[in-house]
Parts: structure tokens; sequence; C-alpha cells
């Protein structure tokens, strides 16, 4: 009896996850498979895709310098993007935590719901936002008198920073916010009994306990920001290429597909060992603590 | 004089009141516990005395001066937390070092008394552990030195001990006890343990729904309750209907075939309140039948269906012959062992 | 709870006017009267909102979205459900790792797997087809469906089943009368959400979309590629009522901040 039982209890999760394990493996991992590969064929413009196996797309990235400045400018824009959902999305997850049960789930609903909001919707909006020179921001900018001239966001960096950073800020603030949710609410209390002000709780006892939530919300908006596709195709234009880009003009205009894909395949990679590096260092850095 | 005062001390939420009309003198040095049930008031009372809430109305003095005029952060009081409230990302010794560092103590002194501070609570050797890695019983040490280590005027203790299991606890009770007897901090504990109150406290606040119900010693509120709530919320009672006779010379009270000599002032209906470890099974007093039988090793525990409804005893295992279930018996007790309380 | 400064408000009400502002500005826009982009300063009109009428491949790119997010997570949550259960109660081998991968669309680039689905699909002959478009997009939800699936499943009080089997029931039944009825709250946001990320998504879909299959921000976006107009306002501010209106029903019925929580989570 129970030998039978325990034989269905060592099939029975296989025989469950079989499907979607049949589906991952057929229809994720095989392109994914068919992509590295395609990134060492050969290309022409009329002869089409060769597939054979050299190295030509993988040494035009590595030594034409418009690859490296592409690459150099998605991480820049990223590494930017990150700062400046850290930046504000920290401070705006701790006011919003010490807010009344009310405003805190309606202001919650109003800065993570934009996250489900398509993403060329909002990016729409920043491209009336910014609108050429006589845009709103450069109209208020200049009547709060920050700015005298107007600034150009189309179509620069700048303005694709800050587009990004408003896609990707209710990451950071999920992030922030689920750390806070960890915290003793009586720990304020017990740092002020002892004599701290409010700056000494938040450098000293806030912020050290937040930094996990920070840090790992830090590696969703980075990851997703170097390869975020709608939001630099609409505010930078055809000229300020990144990666995910730059792999969508090799594929559906140039038709280079091996090119394409070497581009994609590079990101790829250069992601994933940037996120498991982290996550590991994380990992090591809070485990004393955190466990 | 008054080392800590609450004088007509009050605290509404909106329209609603959680303490009300509370005065207390606390003597220095001395230990207090306010006990009641959950939502009596008794840990606003303690916040509002901590600074992290401000009485509506009342006033709270330490030593003559005004406490509420001074922010929680000068105050100076030392405060363990039910649920610790440790730094986590702090070792303990530096959790420790905490209040000192905010006090600007020197380096080299700030470490000796982080090390005396964790050797008094019993850790010595536990300095560079984290929170998480210790146990309950030690995160509450080091929440007590803590507390300890910036020669608080006042020590606030809010269920400090609720989340121990029961070994550990009664354990805890005697160390705090001693260690409050040695250094001699005055100390306000809030519970909700009758138990845990009567052990530690010089002097018990009762509290319930926001308002004292008495003030006195553990003896006093045990052996002499204010009101029919202290007498069953600090342990198992028999309340009897009673009634006083002035007629009579001398006046006596009856309660059924029971009758003693009545204490001055009152007549008519009262209660007779009396714990069921000083009723004796007497020739003569309240008829009754045992309807249960109880061994619980060191004691017997009686249900008894009396004249004046039911009733608990308890009688000590001493070797004697104890009734049986189903017997007739009389209870009996000395007049001195009774509280009297006007009214039903 | 300690209350915030006032400097700490005018943060926030900043913050807050940012995060809405590029929403507000596209739904408002979309009500201007005139002819080109302007916030509606002499009253509102619904011209652009008719105007959406009279461009058929809008509508057609709405109908294939809808259908799109509907059958995608629902075939996911087919996929979806078995697999959840089986994780949330079995300890076996390869556990985590199946884990690992059921979650890793979330950290696969969308425009990496688009190259991936587009090389695929188009050497087995289905390129440009709803077919493959329906296959993409059951890869991309199926996290989502499994993650609100998993939370439900390990969740639930499982001596309530063992209760069911000591009266009898079994296989089907089981699952059928005590397990879905159970974990179905569960089973319903994960659909809601991975609807909501199907019908959002664009940098997959770019890849795989071809003009009788093109999905409703796969449009939008190759029109603004060519000029922004007030139409594609319109369009945007319909978007987003039809999503804020899944919303708000999300949060009512399961709560938004335990929807999000972990979304774009690595697969830690």
């Amino acid at each position: 009896m129970s030998m039978a039982a325990d034989e269905r209890n060592a099939r029975a999760p296989w025989a469950l996850t079989a499907p979607a394990l049949m589906l991952f493996v057929g229809v994720l991992l095989i392109p994914l498979a068919m992509t590295v590969m395609l990134s060492f064929h050969d290309w022409g413009q009329y002869k089409g895709i060769e597939p054979v196996f050299i190295l030509k797309n993988w040494h035009e990235i590595a030594t034409d310098p418009y690859y490296a400045e592409m690459f150099w400018r998605t991480f820049r824009i990223a590494i930017l993007t990150t700062l400046l959902t850290a930046l504000l999305g920290a401070p705006e997850a701790y006011i919003l935590n010490r807010m009344d049960g009310r405003w805190k789930s309606f202001f919650l609903l109003v800065i993570l719901g934009p996250l489900l909001i398509s993403v060329v919707a909002r990016t729409l909006g920043w491209a009336l936002l910014f609108g050429g020179n006589n845009g709103l921001v450069n109209k208020l900018l200049m009547s709060a008198g920050v700015i005298r001239s107007p600034i150009p966001f189309m179509f620069t960096e700048t303005g694709m920073v800050i587009a990004l950073a408003h896609v990707m800020m209710p990451f950071m603030v999920l992030s922030v916010w689920a750390a806070l949710q960890r915290l003793d609410p009586q720990i304020e209390n017990a740092a002020m009994s002892l004599g701290a002000g409010p700056v000494t709780i938040i450098r000293r006892i806030i912020m050290p306990q937040i930094m996990p939530g920070v840090l790992s919300g830090a590696i969703i908006v980075f990851s997703l920001s170097a390869s975020a596709f709608a939001t630099p195709a609409i505010i930078g234009g055809r000229r300020l290429k990144v990666a995910a880009t730059l792999a969508y003009d090799e594929f559906l205009n140039t038709l280079n597909w091996p090119l394409g894909a070497a581009v994609a395949t590079l990101l790829l990679v250069a992601l994933v060992l940037i996120v498991v590096g982290s996550n590991a260092l994380i990992e090591r850095r809070y485990a004393e603590v955190f466990r | 004089m008054a080392y800590l005062e609450l004088e007509g001390v009050a605290k509404q939420f909106g329209a609603q009141t959680v303490v009300d009309d509370f005065s207390l003198s606390v003597g220095k040095g001395e230990f207090i516990s306010f006990l009641g049930p959950s939502g009596c008031g008794k840990t606003t009372t303690l916040q509002m005395i901590a600074g992290f809430l401000d009485p509506t109305r009342g006033a709270i003095r330490l030593e003559g001066k005004d406490l509420t005029a001074i922010h929680p952060a000068k105050r100076g009081l030392g405060i363990v937390f039910q649920s610790y409230a440790l730094f986590p990302h702090m070792t303990a010794a530096e959790n420790v070092a905490f209040g000192l560092e905010m006090r600007n103590v020197p380096r080299a002194e700030r470490a000796e008394r982080v090390r005396d501070a964790l050797a008094m609570v019993g850790l010595a050797g536990y300095e560079d552990r984290h929170p998480r890695r210790m146990s309950g019983g030690q995160q509450q040490r080091v929440a007590l030195a803590r507390a300890l280590v910036i020669k608080p005027s006042v020590l606030l203790l809010d269920e400090p001990l609720s989340n121990l299991d029961a070994k550990l606890r009664e354990g805890m009770q005697i160390e705090l006890r001693q260690i409050q007897r040695t250094i001699g901090t005055t100390t306000i504990l809030v519970t909700h343990d009758q138990n845990e109150a009567m052990s530690l406290s010089d002097r018990i606040v009762v509290m319930s729904q926001g308002k004292i119900e008495q003030i006195g010693t553990p003896q006093e509120t045990y052996e002499k309750p204010a009101s029919a709530f202290v007498s069953q919320f600090l342990g198992k009672t028999n309340d009897f209907a009673a009634t006083i006779d002035r007629a009579a010379t001398p006046a006596r009270v009856i309660a059924g075939s029971w009758s003693a000599p009545a204490p001055v002032g009152l007549s008519g209906p009262v209660t007779v309140s009396i714990r069921p470890e000083r009723i004796g099974f007497g020739d003569a007093g309240l008829n009754a039948t045992i309807v249960t039988r109880i061994f619980q090793g060191n004691h017997w525990l009686f249900q008894c269906d009396s004249e004046c409804g039911p009733a608990i005893v308890i009688r000590q295992n001493d070797g004697e012959r104890q009734p049986a279930e189903g017997e007739a018996v009389h209870l009996a007790w000395r007049p001195e062992d009774m509280s009297v309380r006007g009214g039903v | 709870m300690r209350r915030n400064g006032p400097l700490a408000l005018i943060f926030h009400t900043i913050f807050v006017i940012i995060m809405v502002a590029p929403i507000l500005v596209v739904c408002l826009v979309a009500f201007t009267p005139e002819g080109f982009l302007s916030l509606p300063t002499n009253g509102f009109s619904l011209r652009w909102f008719r105007a959406i009428g009279n461009y058929p491949e809008f509508i057609r790119a709405f109908w294939v979205s809808l259908g799109l997010g509907a059958l995608s997570s629902l075939v996911a949550l087919l996929f979806a459900v078995p697999a959840a259960l089986a994780i949330a109660r079995h300890r076996f081998r390869g556990r985590d790792a199946l884990a690992a991968l059921f979650l890793s669309p979330l950290m696969i680039p969308h425009v990496v797997l688009g190259i991936a689905f587009l090389r695929f699909f188009t050497s087995a002959g289905l390129g440009g087809s709803f077919a493959a478009l329906v296959i993409a997009h059951v890869i991309i939800v199926f996290p989502f469906a499994l993650r609100l699936t998993l939370a439900a499943a390990t969740g639930m009080d499982r001596t309530v089943e063992m209760a069911a089997v000591s009266l009898g029931a079994g296989g089907w039944t089981l699952f059928r009368r005590v397990t879905l009825p159970l974990i179905l709250p569960g089973v319903i946001s994960g659909w809601a959400l991975a609807f909501i990320q199907s019908f959002d998504d664009l940098t997959m879909t770019v890849f795989l979309a071809a003009p009788g299959t093109e999905t409703l921000p796969v449009r939008m976006f190759l029109y603004i590629q060519d000029n922004i107009d007030p139409l594609v306002t319109s369009v945007s501010a319909c978007v987003i009522a039809v999503t804020m209106t899944a919303l708000i029903l999300l949060d009512r019925f399961y709560g938004l901040d335990r929807v999000l929580a972990g979304k774009g989570d690595t697969g830690r």
C-alpha cells in the first residue's frame, strides 16, 4: 500500500508539470538555441541567410565602434534610469508607508497602476509633454525660473531617461515597499527612545534595512531598462539607437537577421550575467543579517 | 515626594476615550505594573509616558518637571518593546551601544558599558551575534540591556515576556526582578498576565476599559479586590450574594446558612467575595454538594453546588481525606479572608 | 504611526503629479476639438473618438488584441494550474530548476524573445500567423498565470483535500469540486494579470505581427512612428480606460499590491 502511494507521489509532480515543460522546451528553449545559432550564420544582401558557422557577426560587433557606442549608450541610460528611480522611488515608498490606511491604498493604486497601463500610451504622454521646444515641461520649467532656454527632451538621452524612469518607477516603489513591510513597526520608536533624531533614524535605522529592497528593485529596473524597446524607439527616434531598437532595425528593416541575433544574444548574456551576479552579491552581503 | 507622577491623564482617539482620568504617583525605585485585559488602555498610558502619544488631558511629571513638553528622544527613558524592536542590521553589541552613541559617550567607555550591560543580562560572548541569529529569550535580553545601558530615569516594559514560552517566561521573571532590585531603576511593566504582575511588582495598577480599578500591592489587590472586575481578573474567586442584618446585635452578614459578624458601614444586599483556597470544609456553614473533584497534583479542585450558586474550592493535597463527589459538605471561611462589597 | 512632515508631503505631491501627468495629458488631448495636438482649452470634443471609426485597422487591431489576450491567458492557465499544483505540493528533484524555467520569460528581454519566436515560427512556416502569436503570448504570460496560481495553491489548507478524499472524492471530482474552487481567486486573478500583460505587450509582438494580425499596441506604435496626432491619443485613452477598469476590478477582488508584488521579480 505505502509503496504504491510513494510511487504515485513520486510520479505525480512530473505528470503535472510535463505539459508545461514540453511547451517550454519546444517553444522557448529551442527558439532561443536557434537564435544563438543564427548569430553564427552568414548573411548577404542578395544571398540572404546562409546556414554556416562563422564569427563574422561577432567580429563586426567586437570591432566596429558603432556597436560599442550603442551598447555603452544602452547601459548608460539603464544606469541613470536606475539611479533616478532609486533616488525618488525609495523616499516615496517610505512616505507612502507612513500614510493613513485609506490614503495609503489610494496612492499605492495611483503609483502602481501605471505599471499595467500600455507602455505605448505612457510614452506617448511623455512625447506630448516634451513636444519639441515649446512642450509643456519646458514651459513649466521656464515659468518656474528653473531654466532660461528650453532643453531639448525629444530625441535625447535626457528625455529617454526621464520617460524610462517613469515607466520603471512602480517596480522600485514596490520593491522598497515590500522591504518596508518587513520592518518592525516599533523600530523607529525604539531608536527615538534611545535618543536618535529623525535624520539619524533614517540614516542609521531605516536605510540599512531597506537597502536590500532598493538593490533588488535596482536589478529589476536596470535589466528592464537595458532591454526596453517602446520608450527608446518613440522618445529616442531613429538616430539614438539602443540594443533593442537596433536589433529591431536589423530584423525588420535591414533584414540582416544574423547580425540582429548576435546583438540580441549579447544583450541577453550580458543581462543574465549582471542580474545573476548582483543577486549573488546581494544575497551574500545580507545573508548574515536577514536570514 | 513622587518621582514620576501622572495626574488626570486622558487619551481620546476621535470620539473614543481610551484612557480616562489616570492618576498615579510612582516612588523612586518602585516597580509598578499596569495590569488589565487587552484594550484596557495600559499600553496607551505607557506610550504617553514614553512620548509616542500625547495625552489629550492631564499632566505627566518626572521629578516635578513636565515630561510632555520634552521630545521623546530627549526623555531618557529606557523602553523594552513587546516585539523587542531590535535593529536587525546591527549586532547585539551595536544595538546596545546605539543609545550611548546618541549621547556621545566616548568610544572606550561605550565599549566597557556595553560589555557590562550584556554581562548583566547573561549574554557575555554574544556581542557579535545578529538578532535574527538569537533565540527569543536572548533577543529579549539584548532589548533589556539596550534599554538599561543608558541608565534610564524610568524603565518601561511593554509586555516584554509575552513572546516567550511559559518555562522561559518564569525564569526571565525572576531574573528581571533581580536586575531591577540590583540597579534600582524605577520600572513600569505593562502586562495582561496577573501572575507576572503579582510576582514582579511592588504595586499593581489594575485597569479596565480605560479606567483604574484599583492601585495596591499584589497582596491587597488579590485579597481585598476593590471591584468584581479586580477580584475576577486576579485569579479564581467566589462571589456569593449575601445580606447584612443590622437589626441583629452585633450586626451579621448572612449568606444562606453561613453567617459572620458584619463589617462596619454596609447594610442590605452585598456581595461576599472569597478566594477558593480560603474556603474549608467545616461542620457548619454554607450547605453544598460536591459536583466534581479534580486532582491537580499539589492540590484538589472541587466544583460545588451551594445554596448561593456554584462555588469552587481548592484544598492543599496534604494527605488528609478529601470529600468525594456527591458528598454533602459545609463551606466555611474566616471573616478576615473575605471582602464584602455593596450591591449584588 | 508617525506623520509625514510638510517637506515629505510636498515631495509626495510632486511625485504623484509626475506619475500621473503623462497619462492625464494623453487623456486630455484626446478630447481636443482642434485638428492638431493641443490641450482642450476651448471646450471638449469627441471628434477624435469618432475618428477612430474611420480607421478600421485600429478596430481590427483591438479585436485581435482582445482575442489574443483572452485566448493566450486561458491556454497559459491550462498549463500553469497543474504545474503550480505540482510545485506547491511536491518536493521533487528538479523542482527549483523547473520553477526557474517557468518564470524565466520574466528575465529574458522581450526583444530577444521576439527575435527567437520570429526565427522559430518563420522556419516552421507559421510566420505572421495568429497561432504563432497565441503560442508566443502563452510563453510570456505564463509566469504571471503561474505565480498567482502558485500563491493560491501554496496558501491552501491541504487538510480540506484530505477530508474530501476520506469522504470518497478522488481524481477529477476532487479537483473540480474541492481544489479548483479553493484556488479559483488566484486562478482568475492570474488570468486577469496575464490578459493585461498580453494586451499591453509591444516589444515581442512587434516582431511577430503581420498586417492581418497586428495587435493594438503594435498598430499604435507603427502609427506613432509615422506621425503623432490626436487620433492616437484617443485610441490610447480607450486603452487606458479598458486597463483601468480591469485594474480596479482586480484591486477589489484580490488587492493590487498582492497582484503586483514580485511582478518583474527575476524568478529568484
